[in-house]
């Protein structure tokens, strides 16, 4: 019983880092580079998530794609004003640059909305008793949400124009750009993709646990372990992955410290890196 | 006028450790363009060796060894190195920006190790009595910047030998290197393991200097942030920018300190916040408007032929 307890809560923290994962596996097939500022973006989804809740008093659902949006912009902000003009050097240039958007957006979230944690609505969850299992509808809305949003991310990915210029764009490069694809208007749509996803992830973390200005870089390596799990480039691979490592996360506290459930998203994404570093679904490396 | 002077020891000195771990960083990325992103990491496993291995006994954490200062340096300096090996073997082959991804990992893992286990570290309590290799703080700074010119005088002939040559070499062009036989990626675990080492030995002296050592110290930012922003203010690949570098972002960072310790207590946390965002935007701005830093990688000149 313990275990499938425990499936329930690495099947919600696995939606969490399917949606952080996509945006990761896009940015790093397409610009080249793993974006270190994605946890603190999702941090920046979930307070702008906040500000409509405790604002307009509307629920976190609501608020969802009001956060998204909001995120989405800041990504293009930052991307136009700062890693486009680095994007003429090597990528791993831009690498170092995110670590420091990172901590930049992390200071920022603290002068604006302060060091303590903070939460979307006070009070006690009954939680509905299926089968047993303890499951709060928080968790059964997380699950739901993240489901409808990869159906979305699927629809936009195999049905527009620009999701299908996407993925040629991390499948091959070159291949793509002697097309004719604008690049650099699949960069922005890269970027809408990956900072609304980003938002939707935060929001979602701040629904299961409480908001605080390091929330989003606490799930930054399963996040990455994911997206590596589930091969570069692959936004369907993000999906498995992000199942795959929430769920052995929430299993490894039947034997390990809580505390140590990132270093088991850490193993085996090391192990999937020295076996297959092209991920489960081959995407690149 | 004391207390200034005593300002300024420390000021020093703690400039001094961190140009350790930016000459480290220097090895890695300066010269082989590797990007260890977990510094803080290997800082914090020097440091918690070094202590665990000098500090008196006691009942709160693992030690008792009691064993003299040099031989905490070298061990802090070969457990780093091992660390190094154990996230280096997997990752050596693939592009930097997965050793990034592991690196970050490794040194939130230890970060983790640090605070939760306490029969070894303590936990956030932290190890307090380390002792210190000589009574006064201008014999200490003294130690630190022998350290300084030991590191300095090594990396500066590593980077003139043949070995630092493949290190840069690898960096510019990885299959010319492979093509004219070299083992890539040993060479690559050579650099980052003698990095690592390096760093590992900064961290020793931060323990030796400060006597006491907590999971705090090692966060992020001041373990790996500061000295990445150090490195490349000052020029990577240049030893020289490296020092430099280290000693400008250090007057800023302290300076910074400075001005907010005059604002009012309730706005402390606020404060620390306003540096970071500080240094991260010198950080854009450096990687905008002057990438190869204050003092650029001095390239070889190329010979022409009837020269010597």
């Amino acid at each position: 019983m313990e275990v499938l307890q425990l499936l329930v809560y690495g099947v919600v923290l696995g939606s969490i880092l399917t949606l952080g994962a996509i945006g990761v596996s896009m940015i790093f097939g397409i610009l080249r580079f793993a974006h270190f500022a994605h946890g603190d973006m999702m941090t920046l989804g979930a307070y702008f998530g906040l500000v409509f809740v405790a604002g307009a008093g509307i629920s976190p659902l609501a608020a969802l794609p009001l956060a998204m949006g909001l995120t989405a912009g800041v990504a293009i902000v930052v991307d136009q004003t700062i890693y486009r003009r680095l994007r003429r050097t090597q990528p791993v240039i831009l690498l170092i640059s995110s670590f420091g958007i990172a901590l930049a957006l992390r200071s920022l979230i603290q002068l604006v909305w302060g060091p303590n944690s903070e939460v979307y609505r006070s009070g006690i969850q009954i939680p509905h008793r299926v089968f047993g299992l303890v499951v709060k509808p928080d968790h059964l809305w997380i699950v739901c949400g993240a489901v409808g949003l990869v159906v979305a991310v699927h629809l936009f990915l195999t049905r527009t124009k620009m999701g299908k210029a996407m993925r040629a764009m991390s499948d091959n490069m070159d291949l793509a750009l002697v097309t004719g694809i604008p690049a650099e208007r699949v960069i922005m749509g890269t970027w809408v993709l990956g900072g609304a996803m980003a938002a939707a992830a935060g929001v979602f973390l701040g629904m299961d646990t409480r908001l605080h200005p390091t929330i989003g870089w606490g799930v930054l390596l399963p996040v990455f372990a994911a997206a590596i799990l589930g091969g570069i480039g692959k936004p369907y691979g993000a999906i498995a992955g992000g199942m795959v490592i929430g769920i052995a996360m929430e299993l490894s506290t039947l034997v390990l410290e809580p505390t140590y459930k990132p270093a088991v998203a850490f193993a085996i994404m090391v192990a999937m890196l020295v076996v297959r570093p092209s991920g489960l679904f081959g995407g690149r490396t | 006028m004391e207390g200034l002077i005593g300002y300024g020891v420390f000021f020093l000195t703690m400039a001094g450790i961190y140009a350790v771990l930016t000459l480290g960083l220097n090895l890695q990325w300066g010269f082989t363009g590797q990007f260890n992103i977990g510094v803080a990491g290997f800082f914090a496993v020097g440091a918690y060796t070094s202590a665990i291995v000098t500090a008196p006994d006691s009942a709160a954490h693992l030690g008792g060894f009691g064993l003299p200062f040099p031989i905490g340096v070298a061990a802090a300096a070969v457990m780093s190195g091992l660390a190094a090996v154990a996230v280096g073997w997997g990752t050596m082959r693939l592009r930097t920006d997965y050793l990034a991804i592991a690196t970050i990992g490794i040194a939130e893992i230890i970060r983790h190790v640090l605070k939760n286990e306490d029969w070894l570290t303590n936990g956030v309590r932290g190890i307090p009595g380390i002792p210190r290799p000589v009574e006064t703080e201008l014999g200490l700074l003294g130690v630190v910047i022998g350290f300084v010119i030991l590191v300095y005088l090594l990396i500066e002939r590593a980077r003139k030998s043949p070995w630092g040559r493949v290190l840069r070499a690898i960096r510019e062009n990885e299959n010319a290197v492979m093509a004219s036989g070299k083992d890539v990626a040993d060479f690559r675990l050579q650099a980052f393991v003698v990095g690592s080492a390096i760093m590992g030995l900064g961290g020793a002296l931060y323990a030796h200097f400060t006597a006491f050592i907590s999971p705090e110290a090692f966060d992020p930012l001041y373990g790996t942030f500061l000295i990445w922003v150090m490195l490349i203010a000052g020029g990577s690949g240049n030893n020289k920018g490296a020092l430099l570098g280290t000693l400008v972002i250090w007057i800023v960072w302290s300076g910074s300190e400075i001005l907010t310790s005059r604002l009012p207590v309730e706005y402390v946390t606020q404060a620390g916040a306003l540096r970071v965002l500080l240094i991260g935007v010198i950080l854009q701005v450096i990687l905008l408007y002057r990438p190869e830093g204050l003092l650029p990688e001095e390239r070889p000149r190329l010979g022409r032929p009837g020269d010597g």
